[in-house]
Order: C-alpha cells, then sequence, then structure tokens
C-alpha cells in the first residue's frame, strides 16, 4: 500500500502551516481512490449474484408457467422427448432432506446441550466446538464418500436413506452452532431460578429452556436445510438418481440437485430447459427458506 | 460468555427419596448428551476411517509415488494423483487471488459508514444471498452464461500475453483459470463476512485515537483497522481456501477434466472432486479405491487447512 507518504507529507503540512489544518490533496485523492475502489468491489461482487437470478428467472420461470401443473407432476422424460415434469425430483429432494433432518436435528440439539447446559465451556465441550467447526470445513463430497462406505456398501443400494447420512453430517454442524447461540441467549437469571426451584437440569432444559431457545433452533433447521436442498455432490454417490419414482427408502432416488447436474451437462434442450427449472425451485426454495430463518430470530424472547 | 457453572444436579437437596428418580433421568440424560458430544469428534476420525479402509488397496499398491504420478489409466490399472493435486491447488489460488482483494473491499465497505445503515444492511443480505446459491447452480451459470461471456476477454489476453506460459494456449470452454473465477465468487461471501466481523470488532478507541491523530478515513482503514484484524482476515481467507480446495460440482462441471498437468491456465485441467465426481459412478475394483486414494488427500488438505483456520480465528477471538 502506498500508505506512508501520505502521514510523511503531513508532518511537512503541519511544521509549514502550524494551525492550519487541511488534508493534503494527495491524501484527499488516495481517499477517494479508495474509495471508489471498494464500492467498485461492491459493484463487482453483487454482479454474478444478479446475473445468476436473472438467468433463473429468464430460463426457468417460462417452462414453469408454460406447462404449469406439469413441471410439479410429471415424471422426467428420456431424451428428446419433449414436457415432462419434475415430479419424483422434487419428491426425492423432500425425503433426502427429511431424513438428514430426522437424524441431525437430535443430535445436533442433544450435543449444544451437552457443551451449554452439562459441560459448560469445560475442556471437552471446547473440544466438540473445535470438532464442530472442523467438520462444518469438510467437503461435501466427501461427506458423500462416507455415506456411500458406511451405508450403501452395508445396504448393498443406493438409497435416500444414503442421501439423508450424507446430508445430516453437512447439517449437523449449522445446527448445533445456532442450537448453542439459543440456549446460551437464555439469561443466567433464569437458570439461577431454575437451580432455586431445584429443577435438574434436565427438567430445566426441557420445560424452560429449550422452548425459550426454540426460535434459534428453528433458524438453525431452516439454515440447515437449505444447505442440505441445494447439496448434490453427496447426494451422487448415495441417493444417486432415478428415472421414475423411488418406491422405497431402499431405492436410488431422484433429487433436484442431482437432476440439475445430469440435466445441465447433455445436449437435449428439453433437458438443459428442466434443469433451469428445477434450479429456479431450488433457488427460490432456499431463498425463501433463508428469508424465513432471519425472521425467526428476529422477534427475540428475552 | 463468563457465566459461571450453575450446576443443577449437585446443589440439590441430597438426601430426600422423592428426588431420586428425577436425578436418575438427568444423570441418564446428561450420558446421553455427553455421548452424542463426543461422537461429534469421532465422526471427523470416522469419516477419515471409512476412506482409509477403502482407500487400502491403492495405497498398497502405489504408495506416496500416487502424489507424484501423472497417469490415469483405469484399462492398465495404474492411477496417479499428481494432475489433480496440481489443479486443486492451482484453481485454489487463482479464486483466493481474485477473491481476497474483493472480499476485504466489500469487507471494508459494508463495515463503514460510507451509507447510512438502512441501505448497508439489504447490501449486507445480497451478499450473503450468494452464499445460498447452490454450488451446482453455479456451474450450470458457469457453462451457459459466465464462460461464453469472458471467454473473449480470455482471448484478448491470450493474444496479447500469449508468451507467459500461463496464457500460452488458446482459451478453451472448459478451462482452469474460469473455473478458479467461478470458485472466487463462491467463497467470497466467507471472507467477507468473517473479515467484515473481524473489522467491526476493533475497539472504537483505536479509530478515535487515528481521527485525533489527523489521520483521514482511509489512512485509518489501512494503517489501523486492518492490521488490527489481519488475524480474522487470514482466518477467513483460511476458510475460504478450505471451501475452494473442497467444492465439487462447479469445478466438475467446468473444469474440463484432463488428468494432465497443463502449464497453461486456459487448458483444461481437472481437481480432485471433479475426477471422483465424474468417474465414480463407472468404476469399481482398484479404480474406486484410487478415488478413495484421491479423497483421502483431500481431507488430509482440507482438514489441515480448516484447523489452522479454527485455531487463528480462535485466536482473533481472544485477543478481542
Amino acid at each position: 500500500m502506498s500508505s506512508q507518504n501520505p502521514l510523511d507529507s503531513h508532518h511537512q503540512d503541519l511544521s509549514s502551516r502550524a494551525m492550519d489544518y487541511t488534508v493534503s490533496s494527495g491524501r484527499k485523492f488516495f481517499g477517494s481512490l479508495m474509495t471508489t475502489l471498494v464500492i467498485l468491489c461492491v459493484a463487482i461482487a453483487i454482479l454474478p449474484l444478479g446475473s445468476i437470478l436473472f438467468m433463473l428467472l429468464k430460463n426457468g420461470l417460462g417452462r414453469l408457467f408454460q406447462d404449469f401443473p406439469a413441471v410439479f407432476t410429471e415424471l422426467p422424460p428420456p431424451p428428446l422427448v419433449d414436457g415432462g415434469g419434475l415430479r419424483n425430483a422434487i419428491m426425492g429432494t423432500i425425503l433426502t432432506c427429511l431424513i438428514g433432518s430426522l437424524i441431525s436435528v437430535p443430535v445436533g440439539v442433544l450435543t449444544a446441550i451437552y457443551t451449554v447446559e452439562f459441560g459448560q465451556g469445560n475442556k471437552l465441550s471446547q473440544f466438540v466446538r473445535f470438532c464442530t467447526n472442523v467438520l462444518s470445513g469438510v467437503p461435501s463430497i466427501i461427506a458423500g464418500l462416507f455415506a456411500y462406505g458406511v451405508v450403501v456398501l452395508t445396504m448393498g443400494t443406493f438409497s435416500a436413506i444414503a442421501g439423508g447420512v450424507a446430508l445430516s453430517v453437512l447439517m449437523v454442524p449449522i445446527i448445533i452452532r445456532t442450537a448453542e447461540e439459543g440456549l446460551k441467549s437464555i439469561p443466567r437469571e433464569v437458570r439461577q431460578g431454575l437451580v432455586g426451584i431445584g429443577a435438574t437440569t434436565f427438567q430445566g432444559v426441557f420445560s424452560v429452556i429449550l422452548p425459550a431457545a426454540l426460535p434459534f433452533i428453528a433458524t438453525g433447521v431452516t439454515l440447515a436445510l437449505a444447505r442440505a436442498a441445494g447439496e448434490t455432490a453427496p447426494l451422487l454417490f448415495t441417493a444417486l438418481f432415478n428415472q421414475y419414482d423411488a418406491r422405497s427408502l431402499r431405492e436410488p432416488t431422484a433429487t433436484l440437485s442431482v437432476l440439475i447436474y445430469n440435466y445441465a451437462i447433455t445436449p437435449y434442450k428439453n433437458q438443459n430447459e428442466l434443469a433451469w427449472a428445477a434450479a429456479l425451485i431450488v433457488v427460490v426454495l432456499i431463498l425463501a427458506v433463508s428469508i424465513l430463518a432471519r425472521s425467526f430470530t428476529k422477534r427475540k424472547v428475552y | 460468555m463468563t457465566s459461571e457453572p450453575i450446576s443443577h444436579s449437585e446443589s440439590l437437596v441430597e438426601s430426600s427419596q422423592r428426588f431420586r428418580a428425577p436425578r436418575l433421568i438427568n444423570q441418564i440424560f446428561r450420558w446421553l448428551t455427553l455421548a452424542l458430544a463426543v461422537g461429534i469428534g469421532l465422526v471427523l476420525v470416522w469419516i477419515t476411517y471409512s476412506l482409509l479402509s477403502i482407500a487400502l488397496p491403492a495405497i498398497a499398491q502405489f504408495n506416496l509415488g500416487f502424489l507424484f504420478t501423472q497417469v490415469w489409466n483405469p484399462v492398465q490399472e495404474l492411477y496417479g494423483a499428481l494432475p489433480q493435486i496440481y489443479g486443486t491447488i492451482v484453481s485454489s489460488i487463482i479464486a483466493l487471488i481474485f477473491a481476497v482483494p474483493l472480499g476485504v473491499g466489500v469487507a471494508i465497505f459494508l463495515s463503514e459508514d460510507f451509507l447510512p445503515r438502512r441501505v448497508l444492511t439489504p447490501i449486507a443480505f445480497l451478499v450473503e444471498l450468494l452464499a445460498a446459491i447452490p454450488s451446482v447452480v453455479y456451474g450450470m451459470w458457469g457453462i451457459f452464461v459466465f464462460i461464453p461471456a469472458i471467454l473473449p476477454i480470455l482471448q484478448g489476453v491470450h493474444k496479447a500475453f500469449g508468451w507467459i506460459p500461463f496464457f500460452s494456449t488458446a482459451p478453451s470452454t472448459r478451462q482452469m483459470f474460469a473455473t478458479g473465477l467461478v470458485l472466487a465468487i463462491m467463497i467470497l461471501p466467507t471472507i467477507i463476512a468473517i473479515s467484515r466481523d473481524s473489522l467491526i470488532s476493533v475497539p472504537p478507541q483505536l479509530r478515535q485515537g487515528a481521527y485525533g491523530l489527523g489521520a483521514t478515513r482511509w489512512e485509518t482503514i489501512t494503517q489501523v483497522l486492518l492490521p488490527a484484524s489481519l488475524s480474522g482476515i487470514i482466518g477467513s481467507v483460511m476458510l475460504a481456501l478450505g471451501r475452494a480446495l473442497g467444492e465439487t460440482m462447479a469445478a466438475a462441471m467446468l473444469i474440463g477434466n484432463a488428468n494432465r498437468v497443463n502449464v497453461s491456465l486456459f487448458a483444461p485441467a481437472s481437481t480432485i472432486s471433479a475426477l471422483i465426481a465424474n468417474q465414480f459412478g463407472e468404476a469399481s475394483g482398484l479404480q474406486k479405491s484410487a478415488l478413495f486414494y484421491q479423497a483421502l488427500i483431500l481431507m488430509v488438505l482440507t482438514l489441515v487447512v480448516n484447523m489452522l483456520a479454527e485455531v487463528i480465528v480462535n485466536r482473533f477471538q481472544q485477543v478481542e
């Protein structure tokens, strides 16, 4: 940075014109240059978002409205066949996310209860927090390979269950963190009151603390769902894909995100269109959920 | 958080019979939550172990030479990871080169009062939305919008600077450089969010002191605020690096999956995660094992980066 010079010249300024303090033109120029640069940075950072949202609307909206119910109710067509919809993929996304949260919500919330209520910042809870943060940095494809090794190889088949397990690995850190925040937001007076009336931690947590921390936990779950709904890599080798409806949890299952991947890289126009429509659905879903999650914590309980 | 430990269970009236059942339930509950908390730590070990157990045949076959071999031949069953390791690291470096200045710039803008808070909050929200877009959508956007848009620019760069080895081949529609740019966009929110937090958390006295000495706003930023929040910014860059290293879908869709090292950034390349995403479906036997070996390398790489980031960010929080 060319930042030492202005201060030097500043010194000379001061000595020559004792009390008259003005900022030299060089320093002013440096300031306006940097201000322009950071505004440019913001513009560049927001440009891709604008472009992505615009293209999603432009390429996805038409298909969504053109054959309105069909996109949601029909199966994806084979190559070179027109029409079709995303029924199995929508169901699959809901299903895998549901299984993911069935695993990750209890595990995440109970872990947070240990670190905040029982552990109270001891060495073990610090270690758990460290592991949580490191776990949240594990690449999503590794979570997929993990679920492949643990679930798919054991069950002998690709399935929605394996997909859900892979997603739960990615959801757990988010849920632990937000649940911890929620539990910590309960004022100390409430805990002291619970001790005063002779409640055990178990009774206190389930009768008072958890209900009060619920908005935070709800935020965590929705944020985790938003992440899971868009994940593709962990599902590639776990839920795999299915041209048709999965008839049970033990079958390969189509999901919106894997469908986007498969259909975006084909040369067929109809499949590309379906990929855009699916992408629009996923992004709208995720944006809605993220905004919803913010509104949970806005109205604070305490 | 300096709340004193309040142990509900111990401070209760000890001997009364009727408290026995609730206390037993409490103990069981305590052990349950403890087991799950320990389980979170074990999951990391479990993940590494499960990768290792499937990678074992490939590790036995190729040893550490795997890391330095440039071959991927399923017919002769010869595998090496050099092109993927190279691609993973180089694409992440390209991403960082663009994302770090951009992200720190945006973080400065959002942490200063250039604009009223009413305007800044929606901008910060928009930046957060970048993180909410799924990577497969970035990949699709890259294929249909971004790469066609920047290809003419890259062609210009190739014409003007073709003598530099990095730009020596005509820009391909699937290439390392464009992938790095898309990765840069994807890791921006990470850098912005944490850098902004650490800039905001600089004690206001430092800023007031700098102003009192006659420093302008930008002199204060570059000479006081940025140095004071450096560890937070470095932590954010490490976390972003971790994300770029492991990013799968955008890389798999954009990088072109060429299993060789090419010095030119405009040529197709490959990353560890892209290779796995592309080949896992058809792989079996030793090839699948080799893919898990690659995954293990990626796991170790990201674990090291993330643990470093964690330590750096923690230290910054303690200083604060």
